[in-house]
C-alpha cells in the first residue's frame, strides 16, 4: 500500500493520527502484566510509516511471496507492531485485549503464529541472519520484493548482528533494509553510558552498507530517508532513525527506570490522557532499580 | 560395489529438487566440488555459523530445503542458540552436516571435539540425529532425510563400510547386525568398525553377542532397546560422546519411561575430553578399539551379570 497519495503534508498528518492510535494501544498493554512500553513507543512512528508507505504489503497478501518482508527483530517493542496491525485491519482491534492470555499468541515478544508477524523474536541478533535468508532466496528466484528488518539500537551489541552485516555486505543483499530504532537506551542504560555506538553509521559503512540516518518521529524525514531504495548499487541499506524512548509520554520519556512497566488502571487513564496533551500522569508504581 | 560419495549424492538431489540449498561456513571439506555446479544455491557465508543457521531458517521459511555444513563443535554450539530459537521453535527444516564429530577431530584438541553435540541436538524438540556408520548409510539416509518434515543433525562419516549391511537405513531405526542373548552393544556412528570387531571377540569367548547399529540417537529406536533390555544380560552404550546426554542417556531414559530393568551400562567418555592424536592412537589411548571394547565389556559382564 504504498500510497503516493499520502504523501506530504495531509498525509504526514493521517500517519500521526493513526501512530496517536497506536501509541494508545500500546499504554493500554501496559497493565495487567506489563509490557516493554519505552521501546514500543520510540518505534511507532517509523513502524506506521514503514506499513502505510514503504511496505508492499495487504492484509490479504500475507501468503503472496512476492509481498516485502518485515522483521522486527528486537521483539520486545511487538505492542507497537500490534497496535499498527490492528489499526490497518491485520487482526481485530479486540484481540489486543487477550494480551498475556495464554487462550491467544500475544505476549511480550512476537509469534509468527499471529498474522504478518513473520518471524518470533525475542532474542536478540537473530532476525538480521533470517531475513537475509528470506533475501537470498527471493534474489535466487528473481523477486523484486524486499525485506525490512527492524533492529533495537541495544540490540547492536550482539556479534551476530555485526557477523551478519558483514555478511549481507558480502553477499550484496541490496533487497535488505535495515531500520535501526537508535533511541539511545537499551535495556536500562544509556548506550552511550555503556557500550557507545556512535559513529553509527561509518559502522555500517564499514561493513559496506549504503546509509542514511533521519529523525524517527518526522514523517517529512521519514518520507526523505525510505526513498529510492535501493540508497545505491549492489550492497544492502540502512536507516538510522533517531528516535526518544517512551516518545509521546514526558512522564516516561528517556527514563532507564521505565523500560518494562506494570501501571495501574488509574495510570493507564492518567497516561491515556498525557498522550493527548494533558497533565502529565502521577506514577506511583514501583519504577525499575538502575544502578 | 562402489559407493556414490555424499558430493556426488548431494548434487543429484539438487538436480531433482529444486529446494535444496547447500551452504557452509567455510567448512567445504565435503562439498569442494558443488560450487560450479550449483552457482548461487551454493552459499558460503564465510566463518559465521550463527549467520548461517539463521539464513538457513530464513531460507526454509521460504521453502528451501537447506544442508548447512561446519566442523559439528562449531556447527552445534556456537551456533546453538540459533538452531533451538530459529529452526526448533519454528519448526523449520535444516539437514545441519557437522564434520569431524567425537574421535574424528584426532589430533585437533578439546576445542574441536563435539562430545557434547548429541545431547544438545536431541534436546530439541523435534530435532532427529542420525550418526552414519560410513558412507552406505550416509548416501542412503540423504535423500530419506530429505523428505522428512524435521529437522536433522547429522554426524557426519564418510569412512568404508566395515560390515554387509542387513537392512537399509529407516528414520529411527536401529539395524541388528548379529543375533545374541548374554550382551547386547548399542553402537552410534563410525565407532561400529570397532564394534564389530568387539562382538566378534566376546562371540568367540562364548558370549551370545548382539550388535545393534544404532543409526538414529533420535528418535531413537524404542522396539530394538526394549528388547535388548529384556533379552540380554547386558546392554552396552558405546559411544564416542559424554557419558551424559548422548546414547546412553536416551536408552535409560527410554526404559525408564517404559518402567524396565534392564542391565545397562556405558562405554563412553565420562566427565573428561580425550587426549588428541591420530585417530587409530585416540581410540587405543581411549579404549574404543575392537579389542578394548571386548575387554571393558568382558569387565561388565563378570562385575553385573
Ligand atoms: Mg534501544
Amino acid at each position: 500500500m504504498s500510497g503516493a497519495e499520502n504523501v506530504g503534508q495531509d498525509g504526514a498528518k493521517a500517519r500521526a493520527a493513526l501512530a496517536l492510535r497506536v501509541r494508545e494501544h500500546i499504554i493500554r498493554m501496559a497493565t495487567e502484566g506489563g509490557c516493554f512500553i519505552g521501546a514500543s513507543l520510540s518505534c511507532a512512528d517509523v513502524i506506521v510509516h514503514l506499513y502505510t508507505e514503504v511496505l508492499d504489503i495487504a492484509p490479504d497478501r500475507l501468503d503472496d511471496d512476492s509481498r516485502d518482508y518485515f522483521f522486527l527483530s528486537k521483539g520486545h517493542d511487538v505492542p507497537a507492531l500490534y497496535g499498527t496491525l490492528a489499526e490497518l485491519g491485520y487482526i481485530d482491534k479486540d484481540r489486543l485485549k487477550n494480551h498475556l492470555s495464554v487462550d491467544d499468541h500475544i505476549y511480550w515478544h512476537p509469534n509468527r503464529k499471529m498474522p504478518a508477524v513473520e518471524f518470533h523474536s525475542g532474542s536478540l541478533g537473530h532476525l538480521l541472519s533470517v531475513s537475509m535468508g528470506v533475501a537470498t532466496d527471493i534474489k535466487l528466484r528473481g523477486g523484486n520484493n524486499k525485506v525490512y528488518v527492524m533492529l533495537g539500537d541495544g540490540e547492536c551489541n550482539e556479534g551476530s548482528v555485526w557477523e551478519a552485516a558483514l555478511v549481507a555486505g558480502a553477499h550484496k543483499l541490496d533487497n535488505l533494509v535495515v531500520v535501526v530504532d537508535r533511541n539511545e537506551f537499551q535495556a536500562n542504560i544509556r548506550t552511550e553510558e555503556l557500550i557507545p555506538l556512535e559513529p553509527l553509521q561509518n559502522k555500517w559503512q564499514a561493513m559496506g552498507w549504503h546509509t542514511r540516518r533521519c529523525d524517527g518521529h518526522d514523517f517529512a524525514a521519514l518520507d526523505q530517508a525510505f526513498t529510492d531504495l535501493p540508497f545505491g548499487e549492489g550492497a544492502p541499506s540502512v536507516v538510522i532513525c533517531d528516535t526518544v524512548r517512551g516518545k509521546g509520554l514526558p512522564s516516561i520519556e528517556k527514563r532507564a527506570d521505565r523500560w518494562f512497566v506494570n501501571f495501574t488502571a488509574d495510570e493507564i487513564a492518567q497516561l491515556l490522557e498525557e498522550l493527548h496533551g494533558q497533565a502529565e500522569a502521577q506514577l506511583t508504581s514501583e519504577a525499575l532499580h538502575v544502578r | 560395489m562402489t559407493q556414490k560419495s555424499y558430493q556426488d549424492t548431494l548434487e543429484a538431489l539438487c538436480a531433482e529438487d529444486d529446494r535444496i540449498v547447500v551452504m557452509t561456513a567455510e567448512n567445504r571439506a565435503a562439498i569442494r566440488g558443488l560450487p560450479p555446479k550449483l552457482g548461487p544455491r551454493f552459499i558460503d557465508v564465510g566463518i559465521c555459523e550463527q549467520t548461517m543457521i539463521g539464513m538457513a531458517a530464513g531460507l526454509s521459511l521460504r521453502g528451501r530445503v537447506p544442508f548447512v555444513h561446519a566442523l559439528s563443535v562449531f556447527l552445534t554450539m556456537r551456533a546453538f542458540e540459533f538452531i533451538r530459537t530459529d529452526l526448533g521453535i519454528a519448526g523449520l527444516k535444516a539437514l545441519i552436516v557437522g564434520g569431524v564429530p567425537g574421535f574424528l577431530s584426532d589430533g585437533n584438541g578439546p576445542t574441536h571435539q563435539a562430545i557434547e553435540d548429541i545431547a544438545l541436538m536431541r534436546g530439541i524438540p523435534g530435532m532427529h540425529v542420525f550418526c552414519p556408520a560410513d558412507n552406505e548409510e550416509l548416501v542412503q539416509a540423504i535423500p530419506l532425510l530429505t523428505k522428512t518434515d524435521q529437522a536433522c543433525y547429522i554426524r557426519y562419516y564418510d569412512g568404508a563400510a566395515p560390515v554387509t549391511h542387513k537392512s537399509p537405513v529407516e528414520v529411527g531405526k536401529a539395524e541388528t547386525l548379529t543375533e545374541g542373548d548374554d550382551i547386547a552393544i548399542l553402537s552410534v556412528g563410525f565407532l561400529l568398525k570397532e564394534t564389530v570387531k568387539a562382538q566378534q571377540v566376546l562371540s568367540d569367548a562364548g558370549h551370545s553377542t548382539r550388535l545393534c547399529n544404532m543409526r538414529f540417537v533420535s528418535p531413537l529406536d524404542a522396539e530394538a532397546v526394549r528388547d535388548a533390555a529384556k533379552t540380554c544380560k547386558l546392554v552396552v552404550c558405546v559411544e564416542d560422546h559424554f557419558k551424559r546426554g548422548g546414547l546412553y542417556s536416551a536408552v535409560i531414559e527410554q526404559l525408564a519411561d517404559e518402567g524396565i530393568h534392564g542391565n545397562v551400562r556405558s562405554i563412553a567418555l565420562d566427565q573428561k575430553w580425550f587426549t588428541p592424536g591420530r585417530l587409530p592412537q585416540v581410540l587405543d589411548n581411549e579404549g574404543f578399539t575392537g579389542d578394548k571394547l571386548a575387554k571393558r565389556i568382558e569387565a561388565l559382564f563378570k562385575e553385573t551379570v
